[in-house]
């Protein structure tokens, strides 16, 4: 140890430590340079399709996203319309939504409230690394086993049964591809990738639930499914509403399995047994083979809608968790 | 038991109601939960049992076979994920961690509620439009799809996983550490670097560990920025840079410069493909990515609760 040699250092090191603090300036500098650039990111993304997208804005218009323009996608004539892939995205993540959430909610309350102790590590395991396949290997299980075991023959009985009903007839007109390649095949495959999501969301919100909830319902007599179903699913239901909507977005920016198994055509009319195409198939499938300038810039635009749903349904989805979570600190 | 009292006792129908229904909806939880397995279950075992008949050796030490004719293996995919991760790692830990740093030291000013709001937003945004994204500002400007644009693209989808953890894990770290080191006199970064960023070390590394995990499952951000390249190989690269005396910048240039290929894009492009042995590709390449994928999670997760635990959360 040479302690006891003490080497000054030249004055100007001084001076530059001093001001420095230490390091601390420059430190700090870091950290705020590191914060802004995350936030200008987002901020870029959404200026930098803007702007690529300006071709296509300016050619078609409002009329692109509009559901009554008349639909064309032609690449050769370098006429656009988006609205078949818009209502793919939306169609199949509704019907995704509708199945998705009922198998969600009830399996955070499981995992919540009555799940026994020693499963509940390895159910939530679970439920997670169902989160976590790449969503290529639900495609190509999808192609090859859902569609043909399980896709072909439900589309074929709901076409047979279904495609005379007077309102929902048009939905469910036939005749079911073979392959299976349809929007109930997308929808289905976007149910099961999007119920994790909204499950461990939804159970996160009723464990953050206060005892005293719970307690005071049951005191009074209440069964335990009266407890979970009149004091804590009301309770928690801007929490749950925000996962709800969390796995909207999900499901409508969810991207490759969707394209492995809808069959990719701007036709197909408006019934779910057809094969159709999402805002983010259209973009996965076309846009490396864009013919020109125009193609690239409209599927650009596509990009722009999918970009400002899902940062509405986040923004939003976000904003209902946590007012839930402001709720539980407040009591 | 429950039902013992009910039945010595002649209570009013509505109680017995109220008690069927309680049964009924609780047990239909528990098969909800089952239903939803089912998948996992069924994917797992069927791409274990699919891609593990047609694995082999050839197949991680081979490029691609012409199409149409059976053998070869995927070492280009293999390669290219490995050096896009890495890009991508290199790319995103640094400034995620001090962005989460910032988060822990000053978590209520308006810019740590904008970075919090940016994150999300940018864990929510959808990878396809990332790659649009990234297209535009590095593909367009170099002129060329590259292994180095796939990269950037997934350091996008890794920097919200991580920051967001990152914070959460900094954020358990007790108080107290953080100030003895500054009233011992320690520079703030010094108090961050050698005190905090220690004891939230192995929490930080699962967070990268599942970012690392996502990125590897990526697609859609690579389909036009990496592009995909069947003869991506770095040994190749190596050894032709060697013989004409290159730097190794000037190599590091190529490996960087080149389109590149990943598992999933190769298993996006070869499940499509009319010739059985590709697809047969397929689902190996199926196999390895959700082996990895998963060992990946099972690992950061069981970690992170065997440390929360540790810490006696």
């Amino acid at each position: 140890m040479n302690t006891t040699i003490v080497t000054k250092r030249p004055r100007w090191q001084q001076q530059l430590r001093y001001k420095l603090q230490h390091g601390d300036r420059l430190w700090k500098l870091l950290l705020l340079l590191a914060s802004i650039s995350v936030v200008v990111l987002v901020l870029w993304i959404a200026w930098r399709l803007w702007d690529q997208s300006a071709l296509s804005r300016h050619q078609f218009g409002w009329a692109f996203i509009s559901p009554w323009a008349p639909s064309s996608w032609n690449p050769a004539l370098d006429k656009f319309q988006a609205w078949p892939s818009i209502y793919g995205s939306l169609i199949t993540s509704i019907i995704a939504l509708l199945l998705a959430v009922p198998f969600s909610v009830g399996i955070a309350i499981f995992l919540a409230e009555l799940a026994p102790p020693v499963l509940r590590a390895p159910l939530n395991y679970m439920v997670e690394m169902l989160a976590a396949v790449p969503s290529v290997v639900y495609g190509l299980w999808g192609i090859y086993v859902f569609l043909p075991l399980v896709v072909v023959p439900l589309g074929n009985a709901l076409a047979a049964t279904g495609g005379q009903l007077p309102l929902l007839g048009g939905l469910l007109k036939g005749p079911m591809p073979v392959s299976g390649l349809s929007r109930l095949g997308a929808a289905l495959i976007l149910t099961i990738m999007i119920t994790p999501t909204i499950a461990a969301v939804s159970r996160d919100v009723l464990l953050a639930i206060p005892r005293s909830q719970r307690e005071a319902s049951l005191a009074l007599g209440a069964t335990q499914w009266e407890t979970i179903w009149q004091v804590l699913i009301p309770y928690g239901l801007s929490g749950i509403l925000g996962a709800v909507i969390l796995g909207l977005g999900r499901a409508i920016g969810e991207t490759m399995a969707v394209t492995m198994v809808i069959g990719n055509t701007t036709g197909g009319g408006n019934s779910i047994l057809r094969p159709g195409y999402t805002m983010a198939s259209i973009i996965a499938n076309e846009f490396a083979e864009a013919v020109s300038d125009m193609h690239a810039s409209a599927l650009i635009e596509v990009g722009v809608v999918l970009f400002v749903v899902t940062l509405l349904l986040n923004a939003l989805a976000r904003w209902l968790v946590w007012s839930v979570n402001r709720k539980t600190m407040g009591s | 038991m429950q039902k013992d009292i009910f039945a010595q006792v002649d209570l009013p129908r509505v109680y017995r109601r109220r008690q069927l229904v309680n049964s009924v909806m609780l047990g239909l939880t528990g098969l909800f939960l089952v239903l939803a397995i089912i998948p996992l279950i069924w994917i797992t075992v069927y791409v274990i049992i699919k891609g593990g008949h047609y694995i082999n050796l050839d197949f991680f030490i081979h490029l691609p076979r012409p199409m149409g004719t059976s053998g070869g293996g995927v070492l280009q995919a293999i390669e290219g994920s490995f050096v896009m991760v890495i890009i991508a790692s290199v790319i995103a830990i640094p400034p995620a961690l001090l962005a989460a740093f910032y988060l822990v030291t000053a978590p209520n000013t308006p810019l740590a509620t904008a970075v919090r709001f940016s994150t999300d937003l940018l864990a929510g945004i959808p990878s396809i439009v990332i790659g649009l994204f990234i297209y535009a500002i590095v593909v367009v400007t170099q002129k060329h799809y590259s292994a180095l644009a796939g990269g950037i693209a997934l350091s996008t989808i890794m920097l919200p996983v991580i920051i967001r953890s990152a914070e959460e894990m900094l954020k358990l770290v007790p108080r107290e550490l953080r100030e003895g080191a500054l009233a011992l006199g320690s520079p703030e970064w010094k108090a961050a670097l050698r005190v905090m960023l220690p004891a939230a070390a192995e929490g930080i590394l699962t967070g990268i560990m599942l970012s690392i995990a996502r990125a590897t499952g990526e697609t859609a951000p690579l389909l036009f920025t990496a592009l995909g390249n069947d003869n991506y190989e770095i040994g190749n690269m190596i050894r032709q840079g060697v013989r004409h005396h290159q730097s190794v910048l000037a190599i590091l240039g190529q490996i960087l410069d080149q389109p590149a290929d990943a598992l999933p894009l190769t298993l996006w492009k070869y499940a499509q493909q009319p010739y059985p042995e590709r697809v047969q590709q397929a689902w190996a390449v199926a196999l390895v990515l959700l082996l990895f994928v998963l060992t990946l999670n099972i690992l950061a997760r069981f970690w992170l609760s065997h440390r929360r635990r540790q810490l006696g959360e």
